[in-house]
C-alpha cells in the first residue's frame, strides 16, 4: 500500500480550482476507484460520473495529468506517484460541478444527423443479407461508446470552439456507420460538407490516439468520407455521371 | 409549499435501458406523449453491459430449433417456476424483436450465407444467441437510443425518481429531482412503466453499476404492487476476481460458448464431476464431445461449462471451499489452450471476443490468448421483482406496468443466458403498449399536493441532520457486505435471520445519515437517498429466502438441501402492510396449459 496524493478540480459552472487529497493505494487499482475513496473518506459531495467501471459505458472521461483518458480504465501502477496526479473535468464542454461537464451539445448534435433508412427487405423471409465482410468496418464504427474523449481533444472544438459548425470526431464516425451501412439508402454528404463542417478536420489524428475503443477515426471514417465529399462536390466528372445516372455516389 | 417543476405526459418510463427504451418507443408509437426518465446519461444503462448476445429461435444456424424448444429451455432453467405464459409469449415473439433491430440499424455478426449468426450458451439446446462479438448489449442500447431519439419521446437524463404519486388505486405521477441542479420535479401522467433493472448494489462482489440499487422493485412496492420470486438472485459464475478493484466485473459465458473450460489449481476440469440429473442427457460425458459442440457439431452435446449459472457458481463455489481454488480466490478460466485444436487461436479470440481481450489485458494486465483468466461468482441478475400480468405486464397497482428485470416471472428460479436481451425487448414493447392503451381508456389522475409535500420533506431530510461520520458511503458499505455474506450463494436459516436484523438497524442508521454540500450533483446526498431502496429490496430477499425452505435454482439453502415437490409450485410474495412492515405470504404458480405441458414434455428426451 502507498499513500498517494491527488490534486481533483472542484468547482461549479463559476470556476473552481485543484484541491489536494491523499489516499491509499493498491496494486490493480484504477483511477476510478481513488476517485470513489476520497469521495467517501473525505469529499462526499465530489461529483463524478460513472456507470460500468470497464470502460464500456463511456461515462467516465476526464482528464489525467492533462491526458483526456477514461478514468475506470487508467491504471494508477501506470502513473507516476512521485507527483500529485491531477483529475481535472473534460475541457471542450462546460463544467457542471467538479468532474462532471455538461455534454448535452452531443446529444443534440446527434438528433439532427438524419437517422437510418433501410433499404426495403430483399430476402426471400423479409430481411436482408449482409456479408461479415461487408459490416466489418460499420462493427468497428459501431463499437463508439460515447465518451467524448476523442470531441475533448480536437483543436476545432477545444480551441477554436467551433461547435455552431463543425459536429467532432465522434460524430463523423456516426455519420460513417450510417453511410458504409450495407443498407442505408440516405444521403447525408450535403450536411456534413456544409453544416456539419467536415472540412475544419485537418487530419491531425489526436482523436484517434485518444479513443479508448481503438477507432481508427481518421483513417477510417474521416478521410474516406472527406473522399465522397470532394468526389462529390468538386469533381466535375462524377458530378456528370451522377447527373446521368442517378446513383449517389 | 416546496418548489418543483411540473411535467406532464399520458405515459411516463422510468428507466432508460433496453427495457425503458423500447416501451417509450412502443407507446410513442401508439400515438401517447411519453417522457423517458433515465438516471443517467442516455445510452449509459446497464444494458450496455451485456456481452453475450440476445436469444431467440431464428433457426439461422440451426434449423432444429423453434419456439417450442425455446420455451421448453426456459422452462427447465427456471425449474418450472417461470410464469409459462410469459415463456410462451417470449419465445414465440423473440425472433420478430430481433429482426425489428436489425431494421433500425443493428449490425449483427453474420453467418457465411448473410444472416445473422447465432452462438451457443449455457441452457440453450441449440445456437441461439444473436451477438455482436462480446458487446451485444451496447449494440442494443444504442440501437433503440438512436431510433428512439426520432420519435417524439421527451428524455429527461440524470433524473432520479423517488416516490410514485397515487390518485386512489391508480398511479398519477412520479415524484425526483434532477441531479445536475438537484431541483424537484413532479410528473403527472396516467401510466407508468417501471424498467429501472436490478439490485446488485445491494451486495458487494456485483457486476452492476452504481443505478442498480432497487429503485422499480421499492417504488412500486412502497405504491402497493406485490414483489414476487425475490429469493431468486442470480450469481453470475464468472466475474474477475483480481485485482480487487475490478473484483466483479463480468466476463461473458461467451468465452465458454467458444471452447472456454474451467478448471482447478489440479488443472481438472471439474465441472464433469457434477452433473444434475436434469441436464445429464444433454451434457457431454467426455472432453472430446464437449470440443466438438463448441465448435458446431450438431451431434455432440454440450460441455458441462454450459451448465446453467446457478449450478457452475456452485461448483466454482466448492472448488475454492476445498482448496482447489486459483491464487486470487477463483478458479482458472482458459479459453488460450484452443490453440491445441486450431491454428489460428489467438485471432479468432480476439476477434470473437474483443472486449474481454481489452478487458484483462487493460485492467488485468493478462492476454487471455496466451493465459487462462482467474474467475469467480459475482452477483448478477434478480430474478425477482414485480409482479405482473403475463400479457400486459400491468402490476397489481392499476396503471403501473414493469418490464426487463424489476419485473418478474419470465425467469422462475434461474435466468438462462442470453435470455435478458429478449426478455427487455420482448416485453418492453408489450409494457408500452398496453401502458398507452390503459392512458387512453382510464382518463386522466388527479393528485392532491400532500403526496408531494411528503416526498419533498423526506428527500431533503438528510440535509437537516448533521453528518456524524457515518455517512451514506459506509451505512450502503456495511449493508453490502453483510448482505454478501448472510444472503448470498449459499444460505442457511440463521445467517438468514440475523440478515433480517442487521437490515432493520441499518435502517435506523440510514434514517441519521446526514450529508453536506448542497443539493448539485451530489452524490453524497444521492447515496444517502437510495438506501431507502437498497434497504426494501434486501430485505425482501431475505425474507423471501428464509421463507423457501428448499434448495432451487439461485436460491441454495444448506439446512434444505435438494427441490422440495411441493415448494416447486409455489411463489413468494412480499407485499407492504398496512403497518408499514413487509408482510410474506405464497401462493401457488400459475396453471400450466395442456398444450404447453406437452412441450415440455417432448422436450424431455
Ligand atoms: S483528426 Fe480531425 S477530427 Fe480528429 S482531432 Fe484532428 S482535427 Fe479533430
Ligand atoms: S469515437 Fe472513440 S473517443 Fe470518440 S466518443 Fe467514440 S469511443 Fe469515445
Ligand atoms: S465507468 Fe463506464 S467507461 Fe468508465
Amino acid at each position: 500500500m502507498t499513500r498517494a496524493t491527488f490534486k481533483i478540480w472542484r468547482g461549479d459552472t463559476n470556476g473552481g480550482e485543484l484541491k489536494e487529497y491523499n489516499t491509499d493505494v493498491v496494486e490493480g487499482m484504477v483511477v476510478l476507484d481513488a476517485v470513489h475513496d476520497i469521495q467517501s473518506e473525505s469529499a462526499n459531495d465530489l461529483a463524478v460520473r460513472w456507470n460500468c467501471k470497464a470502460g464500456k459505458c463511456g461515462s467516465c472521461s476526464a482528464e489525467i495529468n492533462g491526458m483526456p483518458r477514461l478514468m475506470c480504465m487508467t491504471r494508477i501502477g501506470d502513473l507516476d506517484l512521485d507527483q500529485p496526479v491531477t483529475v481535472e473535468p473534460i475541457k471542450a464542454f462546460p463544467p457542471l460541478r467538479d468532474l462532471v461537464t455538461d455534454v448535452s451539445w452531443n446529444y443534440r448534435v446527434k438528433e439532427k444527423i438524419k437517422p437510418f433508412k433501410p433499404r426495403p427487405p430483399d430476402a426471400p423471409d423479409g430481411t436482408w443479407r449482409m456479408d461479415q465482410a461487408d459490416v466489418d468496418r460499420v462493427q468497428e464504427f459501431r463499437k463508439c461508446i460515447e465518451c467524448f474523449l476523442c470531441q475533448d481533444v480536437c483543436h476545432v472544438l477545444r480551441e477554436h470552439e467551433k461547435h455552431d459548425s463543425f459536429i467532432g470526431p465522434r460524430f463523423i464516425v456516426y455519420t460513417a456507420a450510417l453511410e458504409m451501412h450495407p443498407l442505408d439508402t440516405e444521403d447525408r454528404l450535403p450536411e456534413l460538407k456544409v453544416a456539419n463542417g467536415i472540412g475544419y478536420c485537418n487530419i491531425t489524428k489526436c482523436c484517434t490516439v485518444v479513443c479508448p475503443e481503438h477507432i481508427t477515426i481518421t483513417d477510417n471514417a474521416i478521410i474516406p468520407l472527406k473522399e465522397r465529399v470532394v468526389d462529390r462536390f468538386y469533381d466535375p466528372l462524377k458530378r456528370l455521371f451522377r447527373a446521368i445516372t442517378g446513383r449517389k455516389s | 409549499m416546496s418548489d418543483y417543476r411540473t411535467i406532464e405526459h399520458d405515459v411516463l418510463v422510468i428507466g432508460a435501458g433496453g427495457a425503458g427504451l423500447r416501451a417509450a418507443i412502443e407507446a410513442s408509437a401508439s400515438g401517447a406523449s411519453v417522457g423517458l426518465v433515465c438516471k443517467s446519461l442516455l445510452g449509459k444503462a446497464h444494458t450496455v453491459m451485456a456481452e453475450g448476445g440476445m436469444a431467440a429461435s431464428l433457426a439461422n444456424v440451426d434449423d432444429r430449433d423453434d419456439w417450442s424448444t425455446h420455451f421448453a429451455d426456459t422452462m427447465r432453467g427456471g425449474q418450472y417456476l417461470n410464469n409459462p405464459r410469459m415463456a410462451e409469449l417470449h419465445a414465440k415473439e423473440a425472433p420478430d424483436r430481433v429482426r425489428e433491430l436489425e431494421a433500425w440499424g443493428a449490425v449483427f455478426d453474420r453467418t457465411p450465407d448473410g444472416r445473422i449468426l447465432q452462438r451457443n450458451f449455457g441452457g440453450h439446446k441449440y445456437p441461439r444467441l444473436a451477438h455482436v462479438g462480446d458487446r451485444t448489449g451496447l449494440e442494443m442500447i444504442r440501437t433503440l437510443q438512436d431510433h428512439g431519439v426520432h420519435q417524439g419521446i421527451d428524455v429527461h437524463m440524470e433524473c432520479t425518481v423517488l416516490r410514485l404519486i397515487k390518485d386512489g388505486d391508480r398511479v398519477a405521477g412520479a415524484f425526483g429531482y434532477d441531479r445536475e441542479r438537484g431541483k424537484f420535479r413532479v410528473f403527472r401522467c396516467n401510466a407508468i412503466v417501471m424498467a429501472t433493472g436490478g439490485i446488485g448494489r445491494a451486495f458487494k462482489v456485483t457486476s452492476n453499476s452504481w443505478e442498480y440499487t432497487g429503485d422499480g422493485h421499492s417504488l412500486a412496492y412502497d405504491a402497493g404492487a406485490d414483489l414476487l420470486d425475490m429469493e431468486f438472485v442470480q450469481f453470475h459464475p464468472t466475474g474477475m476476481v483480481w485485482p480487487p478493484s475490478v473484483a466483479g466485473i463480468l466476463v461473458t459465458e461467451g468465452v465458454r460458448g467458444e471452447g472456454g473450460v474451467l478448471r482447478n489449481s489440479e488443472g481438472r476440469r471439474f465441472m464433469f464431476d457434477d452433473i444434475p440429473d436434469l441436464y445429464k442427457h444433454q451434457t457431454a460425458d467426455n472432453e472430446e464431445e464437449g470440443w466438438r459442440y463448441t465448435q458446431g457439431d450438431k451431434d455432440a452435446r454440450r460441455p458441462p461449462e454450459l451448465l446453467t449459472r446457478d449450478h457452475v457458481a456452485r461448483c466454482i463455489l466448492r472448488e475454492v471451499r476445498e482448496g482447489r481454488g486459483s491464487p486470487h480466490g477463483g478458479v482458472f478460466l482458459d479459453i488460450a489452450w484452443i490453440k491445441d485444436r486450431i491454428q489460428d487461436a489467438p485471432e479468432r479470440i480476439k476477434r470473437k471476443l474483443p472486449s474481454m481481450y481489452h478487458q484483462f489485458k487493460e485492467l488485468a494486465g493478462i492476454d487471455i490468448t496466451s493465459e487462462p483468466m482467474e474467475v469467480g461468482p459475482t452477483t448478477h441478475y434478480a430474478m425477482g421483482g414485480i409482479r405482473v400480468d403475463g400479457d400486459s405486464q400491468m402490476s397489481s397497482v392499476p396503471g403501473l406496468f414493469a418490464a426487463g428485470e424489476c419485473a418478474a416471472g419470465l425467469h422462475g428460479a434461474n435466468r438462462l443466458g442470453g435470455n435478458s436481451l429478449s426478455d427487455l425487448l420482448v416485453f418492453g414493447k408489450r409494457a408500452g403498449e398496453h401502458a398507452a392503451a390503459f392512458a387512453k381508456d382510464h382518463g386522466t389522475t388527479s393528485a392532491d399536493e400532500g403526496q408531494i409535500e411528503d416526498a419533498a420533506r423526506w428527500a431533503l431530510a438528510p440535509f437537516e441532520r448533521v453528518d456524524d461520520g457515518g455517512g451514506p458511503y459506509q451505512v450502503q458499505a456495511t449493508l453490502q457486505t453483510r448482505m454478501q455474506e448472510l444472503v448470498g450463494i449459499v444460505r442457511q436459516e440463521n445467517e438468514l435471520r440475523e440478515a433480517v436484523g442487521v437490515i432493520g438497524e441499518l435502517r435506523g442508521q440510514a434514517s441519521k445519515v446526514g450529508v453536506r454540500g448542497n443539493r448539485e450533483y451530489n452524490p453524497g446526498w444521492h447515496t444517502a437517498l437510495d438506501l431507502h431502496n437498497l434497504l426494501i429490496v434486501s430485505e425482501a430477499v431475505a425474507r423471501a429466502a428464509l421463507e423457501r425452505k428448499e434448495s432451487r435454482g439461485a436460491h441454495c439453502r444448506i439446512d434444505y438441501e435438494g427441490k422440495d415437490p411441493e415448494w416447486g409450485s409455489k411463489s413468494i410474495i412480499l407485499r407492504k402492510g398496512e403497518d408499514g412492515g413487509m408482510e410474506v405470504s405464497t401462493q401457488p404458480t400459475l396453471e400450466l396449459r395442456d398444450d404447453l405441458s406437452q412441450i415440455i414434455e417432448e422436450n424431455q428426451a
